[in-house]
């Protein structure tokens, strides 16, 4: 019985190196193992939306938080709602980020005006919204709003702080139907997926000529928010044979590259989140599709490149946000320990526009909204200027690229 | 009881107290009769009414409103008594009870939102912006109980952990299948604009106290909203008790301390327990309605495994079989992490811990007591306060002898 | 109707990835099937569906980065690492062991303080069901928040930057099916796996042990078993398993290792023993491989979008139609 026993044991083990074996086998091609290539998302260029590519404007200032430093104000706060924890948290900081940046800057700089920040947590859940909306409007210091920064939960809140009469710019909520509610203190700091949908398809169709894309979604309101407008842009070339849906939370999408690999478009355009897209893409990288991979302001985030590493490479990735740059990116990092992330530049701008509304002495609610009205200013990302909806005049998309 | 019995005397007196804070209220809340049992429900309720409009300064949530804080206790305490007739007094598991709760919500949604392709809006009638959202709650019922009784026709015949299993099978298929067919639930992006009741509209507030334009001070659309839901729950109580006292809730306790015995005795135990699934998911709906009115926003990520469990330690920690005992673990569960939103502790904000804390709680608490914190105690129930002075009447003249 | 109008009904993709699909549906049957194997001991043996057994995947996938990151010294990158035949197999083997050891660790641990006081006060099985359903938001949260403090970058919101040691490629084709090695080193390794523990539980003598207390406890005990020492010998092996599933998942999905991950491929796995007969080994293996072929099969006929409604709906016919499953409970009987 024991030497059966022990027979058996040293089959299965053997069987079981055997098999390890096999798998090794295959690694001939040596790839160098460390050349973690460092690889950033890297911004291209501007489009508008015929996907035309637009030159960056002169070297026009953006505006500073310090101002001119002899303000004085009573004490007054600005709040940010958003997600704060929970698996898109990453987004929701970086715009909590931008505003703490643009306040320290300008209550270092005014001694006489000292506003604080008032974050709040709505975990990017339309329900809990519901439940901080009127904690935020409750609080009769504060006179302006930099958020909520997911679409949801814009949806379920927008009709408290119209009620109220509170700003709310939001740094990062695209659905475009958003504005089309009446809110009059909804404003949007950046372009929404009606006009990035159709800016990043023409691009895709005209100024790069790709003939055959794959649209794939997450289901979620973001991700077919975007991918409808893209889709009925595209139009022919957007092939119904891979027009497919996945879901958030999804990590395994063999069936999806299947059907991919199985079309052979020129690029394969991904809405949805950075959470998904990092496996997709390896997995289609993996599979053997050689396509371009494209996708949304969902996707761009340092944590994409981190999780997909090398099969990023190459990566398009468009967005309204603006890049960062010059003297806010290394303030930034040097305040945060981290590089500015997506939407951190539209914190930043929207928070410095609520402090200049309060250094001109817009101290209360309908004053600083009539501020933010008739603004019309150069900030980090783009000039901000909006319409009586609440979007902006000026809608270009920034293309990026992971390289 | 032997279980009970045998975990008495293992115990020291100083654990039993600590983890019996209900042992004496129950007790002494027992030894009351009738008349005196309403008057201090009328006037605890009373007091609780008011909670939001006069916080003492240790109760107020700093970080979210009092009042949507206490909207939403008052629509998880009615789902852990729907929870508790089917879990605590029947003995039934049902651990996709979520499912019934988006059932009630959605029927509200689907019939009022203009997303939906059945929506039945219209300019006068029963659904008329002033009427919809009050029409739609007896049919959100209607049809959650009708979910109830074609869920439990094939499963009621299955037994304890076999039960519990595909309910939460049931429950999750509900929460795809509104996720998936888009085409009539609008799949992720949820359905927006419900109706809500329209009531004191003025020049302040268009839209009502119920729509969310009522925002600011005390009574707020949260505070309201609480109200509506406590007259509810009172109204579901005084139902529920009735049911308890009846041959309904005699053959329920029969069936859930041991079902062999129950049929033996003539007690149709399937008839009985899809009784208790019916009843159960027709309450689940009702506060599937409230909350679809409340938030206006109805999305299936809300209805998910996570918050069944949720439910499940509303009912086990307040007592199961106990329907006073499970508003107040719905007010645990409710309150707790509202309260502890913005305190932060060792760089880690306890309101996030909210889940560590009830694991560890349900753990704990079916470790030493696993009855739950206001046990239900076994009466004779027919003729309990009868029986009970027979009995103290027969001690006095004993005593006189 | 207009619910229909969201399902495909996509019987060509069916047809024609249908080999595919079953070689893909194959490799997740097998992760799902070591994991089932723990369910389903747990529940021959204590009558007890251990909730937190997904929670117990986790940490052994969790484990396995540990040893990867720090023990053996990779740096995560996402890229794949080239290291050569042996060296990988070396490196793989030496994982696979130390998730083993923490899930099994774990296991065993959970079992000593979340079960064993219920045992001793006699609770009701509502009773450990419900602390089965407590240790598992206890673990969940504690990898998701307290584990970033203790140990920096691991645990927290996001998934843990991927380690990959091996760069999936295709090994051959059969019946048009490409079969990469990723697919190969799960499906063979699983397969040693069950045929090692099938082997422990009918063969050997503590496995004898573990059918006579499924069977009957008392009389177990009566001819000498110790059925503290079976119990533990039960989770230890259920935790064994799931280490080495955690590393076989995150050769297939690296980017899989976070708080949640375990979650729904528990539910998944213990649907997978009760398809093919919960108490019962043979059954839980079974069941594993089938659920994985079905989902694979209903994502391509009907959509992506419904192929975890493919397992639960499978899950509740198995119940209405046949609850002791296709094979049927038997761990304790003679012929398991």
């Amino acid at each position: 019985m024991r030497s059966r026993m022990a027979r058996n044991a040293f089959a299965l083990g053997s069987a079981g190196l055997l098999v390890f074996g096999i798998a090794g086998c295959n690694q001939s091609t040596p790839e160098e193992s460390n050349s973690q290539a460092d690889l950033k998302i890297v911004e291209q260029v501007q489009i508008d939306e015929n996907g035309a590519e637009v030159k960056a404007a002169g070297d026009v200032k953006p505006a500073d938080p310090t101002g001119d430093g002899k303000a004085t104000c009573p004490p007054v706060s600005i709040a940010m709602a958003g997600a704060l924890n929970g698996p898109d948290a990453a987004l929701g900081i970086n715009i909590k980020n931008g505003v703490q940046l643009a306040i320290d800057k300008h209550n270092a700089a005014n001694p006489g005006c000292q506003v604080q920040l008032k974050p709040f947590d709505t975990e990017g859940d339309p329900q809990k919204a519901t439940g901080i909306a009127p904690q935020i409007v409750d609080d009769q210091y504060t006179i302006g709003l930099v958020g909520p920064a997911f679409s949801g939960e814009t949806k379920a809140t927008g009709t408290v702080f119209d009620q109220a009469g509170l700003v709310a710019a939001t740094a990062s909520a695209t659905n475009p139907t958003l504005s089309e509610n009446g809110w009059k203190t909804f404003f949007r700091g950046l372009a929404n997926d009606g006009v990035q949908g159709p800016s990043v398809a023409n691009y895709l169709k005209n100024t790069l000529g790709y003939k055959k894309i794959c649209v794939v979604d997450d289901s979620t309101d973001y991700g077919l928010g975007l991918a409808i407008p893209v889709r009925e842009t595209l139009g022919p070339v957007a092939d119904s044979a891979c027009n497919i849906q996945v879901k958030k939370g999804d990590k395994d999408f063999s069936a999806a590259v299947t059907q991919i690999k199985g079309v052979s478009p020129d690029a394969v355009f991904y809405s949805g989140y950075y959470s998904e897209a990092a496996p997709f893409v390896q997995q289609l990288k993996d599979g053997g599709v050689e396509a371009t991979f494209v996708s949304a302001d969902g996707t761009k985030d340092p944590e994409f490149v981190k999780q997909a590493g090398e099969s990023s490479k190459g990566s398009i990735l468009s967005c309204p946000c603006g890049p960062a740059t010059g003297t806010f990116a290394e303030e930034y990092t040097k305040k945060f320990g981290q590089e500015p992330g997506t939407y951190s530049t539209e914190g930043y701008d929207l928070g410095t526009i609520m402090l200049k509304g309060i250094d001109s002495g817009a101290i209360t609610r309908p004053a600083l909204l009539d501020f933010v009205k008739n603004y019309n200013g150069q900030g980090v990302a783009r000039n901000y200027q909006w319409s009586p909806t609440g979007e902006l005049t000026t809608n270009l998309i920034w293309i990026f690229k992971v390289q | 009881m032997s279980h009970q019995a045998g975990s008495e005397t293992t115990k020291s007196t100083a654990a039993k107290r600590l983890l019996a804070p209900g042992d004496g209220l129950r007790q002494w809340w027992d030894g009351l009769g009738r008349p005196q049992k309403w008057t201090f429900g009328i006037v605890g309720f009373g007091l609780l009414a008011l909670l939001p409009l006069f916080p003492p300064p240790w109760v107020a949530t700093t970080g979210i409103s009092l009042g949507g804080t206490m909207a939403q206790f008052v629509m998880i305490a009615i789902i852990a008594i729907g929870l508790n007739v089917v879990v605590g007094q029947a003995g039934l598991l049902d651990l996709g009870y979520v499912g019934f709760y988006a059932v009630g919500a959605y029927t509200v949604a689907l019939l009022t939102s203009p997303d939906s392709p059945w929506n039945k809006m219209g300019a006068t009638g029963f659904f008329s912006k002033d009427w919809a959202w009050l029409s739609c709650v007896p049919i959100a019922m209607a049809v959650t109980a009708l979910a109830g009784l074609i869920l439990g026709t094939p499963t009621l015949r299955l037994r304890g952990d076999y039960l519990a299993i595909v309910t939460l099978g049931f429950g999750e298929i509900i929460r795809l299948l509104a996720d998936n067919l888009s085409d009539v639930t609008n799949g992720s992006r949820g359905l927006n604009q419900i109706a809500y009741p329209r009531v004191g509209e003025s020049e302040r507030l268009p839209n009502g106290v119920f729509s969310a334009g009522n925002s600011s001070g005390d009574a707020n659309y949260g505070t309201w909203w609480f109200w509506l839901g406590l007259l509810l729950m009172i109204g579901i109580l005084l139902l529920v008790g009735n049911l308890e006292r009846s041959r309904v809730g005699r053959a329920w306790v029969a069936i859930r301390e041991d079902e062999d015995a129950a049929e033996v005795m003539g007690v149709n135990t399937f008839r009985f327990k899809l009784w208790a699934f019916v009843i159960g998911a027709g309450i689940g709906g009702l506060s599937g309605a409230l909350y679809a009115g409340q938030v206006q926003y109805v999305a299936p990520t809300n209805f998910n495994i996570i918050n069944s469990m949720l439910f499940l330690v509303a009912v086990v920690l307040g007592g199961q079989g106990n329907k006073l005992g499970v508003i107040f673990g719905a007010f645990i569960i409710v309150y707790l992490p509202n309260r502890l939103l913005g305190v932060e502790l060792f760089g880690v904000n306890l309101g996030d811990l909210k889940y560590l804390f009830f694991g560890l709680a349900l753990v704990v608490l079916m470790i030493f007591r696993p009855q739950g914190l206001f046990p239900v105690r076994q009466q004779l129930l027919a003729y309990a306060s009868s029986a009970k002075k027979l009995l103290s009447k027969a001690d006095d003249s004993k005593a006189a002898a | 109707m207009l619910m229909a109008a969201n399902i495909n009904f996509n019987v060509d993709g069916l047809i024609n990835g249908f080999w595919q699909l079953t070689v893909d549906g194959l490799s997740w049957g097998a992760i799902y099937a070591l994991v089932a194997v723990g369910y389903t001991l747990v529940f021959g043996v204590l009558r007890l569906i251990n909730f937190a057994h997904s929670e117990i995947f986790m940490l052994g996938m969790f484990g396995t980065y540990f040893c990867l990151d720090v023990i053996l010294g990779f740096t995560p990158s996402g890229n794949a690492y080239n290291k050569g035949v042996l060296l990988t197999i070396v490196y793989l083997a030496i994982a696979m062991v130390f998730a083993m050891l923490v899930s099994g660790s774990a296991a065993v641990g959970l079992e000593f303080i979340a079960y064993r006081p219920l045992r001793r006060r006699n609770a009701r099985p509502l009773t450990f069901l419900i602390t089965a359903i407590g240790m598992s938001f206890v673990l969940q949260e504690f990898v998701h928040f307290i584990l970033p403090q203790l140990i920096k970058g691991y645990g927290g919101s996001n998934a843990q930057q991927p380690i990959l040691l091996v760069q999936p490629k295709a090994q051959f084709t059969i019946f048009g099916a490409t079969v990469s090695n990723v697919t190969l080193v799960i499906v063979v390794s699983a397969l040693v796996l069950a045929l090692a523990t099938d082997i422990a539980i009918n063969r050997t003598k503590f496995g004898r042990g573990i059918r006579a207390v499924a069977q009957d406890s008392t009389t177990a005990t009566l001819m000498g078993v110790s059925r503290e020492r079976i119990i533990m010998t039960t989770f230890l092996i259920g935790g064994l398993l799931a280490g080495a599933a955690a590393l076989l998942y995150t050769l297939k999905v690296p980017q899989g290792i976070i708080y949640s991950g375990g979650f729904l491929l528990g539910i998944k796995a213990f649907s997978a023993a009760v398809l093919g007969g919960i108490g019962n080994l043979r059954g839980a293996l079974l069941g594993g491989l089938i659920l994985g072929v079905m989902e694979n099969y209903g994502q391509a006929l009907f959509g992506t979008q419904w192929r975890d409604v493919v397992a639960f709906v499978l899950l509740v016919l198995v119940l209405l139609i046949r609850p002791t499953g296709i094979l049927g409970e038997s761990l304790g009987k003679a012929r398991a």
